[in-house]
C-alpha cells in the first residue's frame, strides 16, 4: 500500500508539491488529472526518486517502508515502477542488454537468482508479442529510432517485464492514436491484479475509456483539489480544468 | 641587451646527445650520414614544448625529465606479449625496436613480405617534428612490410611492439607498402612490462594502393608509467577505404601523430579513436589531413573519457588544397568527464582553399546525462552500473563505427576491463 502524507517537493528551489495526501491500496487504479503545471509529472519523478526532485516536507511510505531516503534503483527493487511521459533514447545500448541487465539487478537486490539467458529470451518473445513489439525493434539501441507508439509499448513492455506492483503512468496517452492508444491500454489492462497499484497520471478522459480508474483526483497547483469516482473524469472531460484553477488563483 | 637567451639544454637533451654521440662512434653504424641530418634537424629544434605551437599542449621539454638508455637486444619469454587478445592472427613481433623473430609467425603468409631493416628511411616528414627526426637519429631498428597487390589477407596480420625492461627507451621505425586491390586488417599494439617507466618513440609509414582497403587498429596499452610518442605518415591513393582506429589507455604521457594525405580521388579515409584516462595521464592526438585531389571523403571521429586529473589533448586540422573540390571531412570529438580535475584541450581546425566543398567540426565535452542516468536507475539498475553502461555505450558508438567485427569484441572486452566491468552485462 502506498501512503503519501503531506507531501511537499520543490525542484531548483521551485515549490511545485504544496501537501499531497494518498492513499493508493493494493488493486486499485487511482487516475490523477490535473490542468498543465498542476504539479502531475514531479509528483511521478518524486515517487520513482529522481536525484533534484527534493522532499521538503511530509512522508511518501510504501508497504510500510518510508522511502525519503531510498535511491530511484532501491525504490524500482521494491516495486515501483515509472512508464516515462518521453522514453529517452540511449544509442549504444541494445534494448535486450538493458531488459536482462535491469531485471537481474531487481532480482539481485531481491535476493534473488539471476535469470538465465533461455528462460529471459522466452519471456520477452511471450510478452513482446501481445504488445506488438518487434523482434527488430529488440535488436535497436534502447528506443533509439522508435515511433511515439514505439516507444510507449516498449515501456509497457519493461513494466510487464519487471513485474512491478506500484505502476505510475505518467500521460502514457501522449502522443499516441487511437490504435495505439488501445493497444498500450490492453498491456496495462492485462497487469491488474489484486497485488498491484497503479497510479494514471493524464490530462484527458480519452485514456480512462480504456483504462477504467477506481478512484480520480484532481491535482491542482501541487495539491489535490478533488477526488471522486469514475465519474468525476467525464466531469472534467465536459466543463474543463476552470473551475479548479480559478478557485486556487481567488 | 635584448638578444634572446639561448634556451639552456635540459638534462633529458644531454642524455640524448651522449646516447648519439656513443651511436655514431660506433663503426659498425648504418647510415650514419643519414642519422647525422636527421640529428641536426632535432637539434635545432630541441625537445618540443609548449611554445610551439603543435606541441602547446603537450610540453615535452617538462614533462620529459631524462632520456633514458638505448634499449638492449633481448627476446623476452613468449607469453608476455599480449597483442590482439589470442585472436589467430599473423604475428609480428618487434622487441626494444627490432624485429624478433623468434616471437613472430615463421610460416609464410601469401601475399605478405616482412623485411627487417635497419630502421632508417628516407622521409619527408623526418625534418618535420623534431620527434621524428630525433627517432631517425636513433633508430634501433625497423621492418618493411609489403602487401602484395590484390591480396586478400584473411588473417589479420599483428604487430606487436614491446619495449623489454626499465628505465629504457626503443626508437622503431616501420615501412608498410599496401598494393593495389589489397584487402588487409593490421592490429598494432605497444606494450611493454607492467609498471616499468620507459620511452618508445615509434615512426610508421604507409602507403596504399588505388582501390586497397584498410583496416589498421593501433592498441596503446604501454605501461601506465611510460611515455609513448608514435608518428604516422600515411599517403593515400585513388578509391581506398583506410580505416584507422586507436584505443589509447596506456602511458603517462602519450602523443599520436597522423599525417594524412588523401593523394587520389574517390577515397575514404576514417579516422577514429577512443581515449580512456585516469589518475594523472596525459593523452595527446595530433592529426593533419590532407586533402590534396578532389572528392575525397574524410571521417575524424573520437571519443575520450577523462577521469581524475587527466588530461586529454585533441588537435586536428583538416585542410583543403585548391584543387580539392567536393571535399567531404567532418571531424567531431567527444569527451565525457568525470570528475572535475579532468581536462580536455580540443583544437579542431579547417583550413578550405577550394570553394566547392562540404567541411564541418565540432566539440562536445559533459559529464554523464543526468535523465539517461535517471532512467537507468528508475528500471533498478544501481548508479555506479548505470554509469558504467553509459560510458561503455558511449564509446561503443565510436567503436562500431570502426567497422570492422572482429575488433569490435576485442575493444568492447578492453574497454569493459578498463571499466571494472566484466560481470555487468550480458548480450
Amino acid at each position: 500500500m502506498l501512503e503519501i502524507k503531506n507531501l511537499h517537493a520543490e525542484v531548483d528551489g521551485n515549490k511545485i508539491l504544496r501537501g499531497i495526501d494518498l492513499v493508493v491500496r493494493p488493486g486499485e487504479i487511482h487516475a490523477i488529472m490535473g490542468p498543465n503545471g498542476s504539479g502531475k509529472s514531479t509528483l511521478s519523478y518524486v515517487l520513482a526518486g529522481k536525484d533534484d526532485y527534493e522532499i521538503t516536507e511530509g512522508t511518501i511510505t510504501y508497504n510500510g517502508v518510508d522511502w525519503s531516503e531510498m535511491s530511484a534503483h532501491e525504490r524500482a527493487a521494491a516495486g515501483m515502477f515509472l512508464a516515462f511521459q518521453y522514453p529517452i533514447e540511449i544509442p549504444g545500448v541494445a534494448t535486450m542488454t538493458f531488459l536482462k541487465t535491469a531485471l537481474n539487478a531487481q532480482r539481485k537486490a531481491r535476493g534473488e537468482d539471476e535469470i538465465s539467458t533461455p528462460d529471459f529470451m522466452k519471456l520477452v518473445r511471450e510478452k513482446s508479442k501481445a504488445l506488438n513489439v518487434t523482434p527488430e525493434m529488440l535488436r535497436r539501441p534502447l528506443n533509439v529510432g522508435f515511433s511515439g507508439g514505439e516507444k510507449k509499448r516498449a515501456e509497457i513492455l519493461q513494466m510487464s517485464l519487471l513485474e512491478p506492483t506500484l505502476c505510475v503512468l505518467d500521460e502514457t496517452d501522449s502522443g499516441l492514436d487511437i490504435d495505439a492508444l488501445r493497444v498500450v491500454s490492453e498491456g496495462v489492462n492485462q497487469l491488474r491484479s489484486p497485488d498491484r497499484s497503479m497510479i494514471v497520471i493524464t490530462h484527458y478522459q480519452r485514456l480512462l475509456d480504456h483504462i477504467v480508474p477506481d478512484v480520480v483526483h484532481v491535482l491542482s497547483k501541487g495539491k489535490i483539489v478533488k477526488t471522486g469516482g469514475k465519474e468525476l473524469a467525464l466531469e472534467l472531460e465536459k466543463n474543463g480544468y476552470a473551475e479548479y484553477v480559478d478557485e486556487e488563483a481567488a | 641587451m635584448n638578444a634572446p637567451a639561448k634556451i639552456q639544454e635540459t638534462k633529458a637533451e644531454q642524455s640524448l646527445d651522449a646516447q648519439f654521440n656513443a651511436l655514431i662512434a660506433e663503426k659498425t653504424q648504418t647510415n650514419a650520414n643519414q642519422r647525422k641530418q636527421a640529428w641536426d634537424a632535432f637539434k635545432a629544434k630541441g625537445i618540443p614544448h609548449r611554445r610551439v605551437e603543435e606541441w602547446h599542449y603537450t610540453d615535452l621539454r617538462t614533462k620529459m625529465r631524462d632520456a633514458f638508455a638505448l634499449a638492449p637486444t633481448c627476446v623476452p619469454k613468449a607469453d608476455v606479449l599480449q597483442g590482439a587478445g589470442g585472436l589467430e592472427s599473423y604475428r609480428i613481433a618487434i622487441v626494444n625496436g627490432r624485429f624478433a623473430p623468434e616471437l613472430s609467425s615463421n610460416q609464410e603468409l601469401d601475399g605478405l613480405t616482412v623485411t627487417a631493416t635497419d630502421g632508417v628511411v628516407s622521409s619527408e616528414l623526418a625534418s618535420k617534428d623534431a620527434m621524428i627526426s630525433l627517432n631517425q637519429a636513433l633508430v634501433q631498428g625497423g621492418i618493411s612490410i609489403e602487401v602484395a597487390a590484390n591480396a586478400k589477407i584473411e588473417k589479420p596480420i599483428e604487430i606487436v611492439r614491446y619495449t623489454d625492461g626499465a628505465d629504457v627507451s626503443s626508437y622503431a621505425s616501420t615501412c608498410v607498402e599496401i598494393g593495389a586491390g589489397a584487402n588487409v586488417l593490421f592490429i598494432e599494439s605497444f606494450e611493454g612490462e607492467n609498471g616499468a617507466d620507459y620511452q618508445s618513440n615509434a615512426f610508421t609509414e604507409i602507403k596504399v594502393g588505388d582501390e586497397a582497403d584498410v583496416h589498421w587498429l593501433k592498441l596503446q596499452v604501454e605501461s601506465q608509467k611510460a611515455q609513448h610518442i608514435e608518428t604516422l605518415g600515411i599517403e593515400l591513393g585513388a578509391k581506398v577505404n583506410f580505416q584507422h582506429f586507436i584505443y589509447n589507455e596506456g602511458s603517462s604521457l602519450s602523443r599520436a601523430q597522423l599525417f594524412v594525405e588523401l593523394k587520389g580521388e574517390g577515397t575514404h579515409a576514417g579516422l577514429r579513436g577512443i581515449s580512456l584516462l585516469q589518475d594523472q595521464q596525459h593523452a595527446d592526438i595530433t592529426l593533419y589531413v590532407n586533402h590534396a585531389v578532389p572528392e575525397c571523403e574524410s571521417r575524424e571521429y573520437y571519443r575520450t573519457v577523462v577521469d581524475d586529473k587527466a588530461r586529454a589533448v585533441f588537435q586536428g586540422k583538416i585542410i583543403v588544397e585548391p584543387a580539392a573540390q567536393k571535399t567531404d571531412g567532418q571531424m567531431m570529438i567527444k569527451s565525457l568527464l568525470l570528475s572535475d580535475a579532468a581536462e580536455i584541450n580540443a583544437k579542431p581546425e579547417l583550413e578550405i582553399f577550394a570553394d566547392d566543398v562540404q567541411c564541418a567540426h565540432g566539440s562536445t565535452t559533459g559529464d554523464i546525462d543526468e535523465d539517461l542516468l535517471f532512467y537507468l536507475t528508475a528500471r533498478g539498475i544501481p548508479e555506479a552500473q548505470a554509469r558504467k553502461i553509459l560510458i561503455l555505450a558511449f564509446l561503443s558508438e565510436a567503436v562500431e563505427e570502426f567497422e570492422e567485427e572482429r575488433c569490435v569484441e576485442l575493444l568492447e572486452a578492453m574497454t569493459r576491463k578498463w571499466l571494472h566491468a566484466d560481470e555487468m552485462v550480458s548480450e
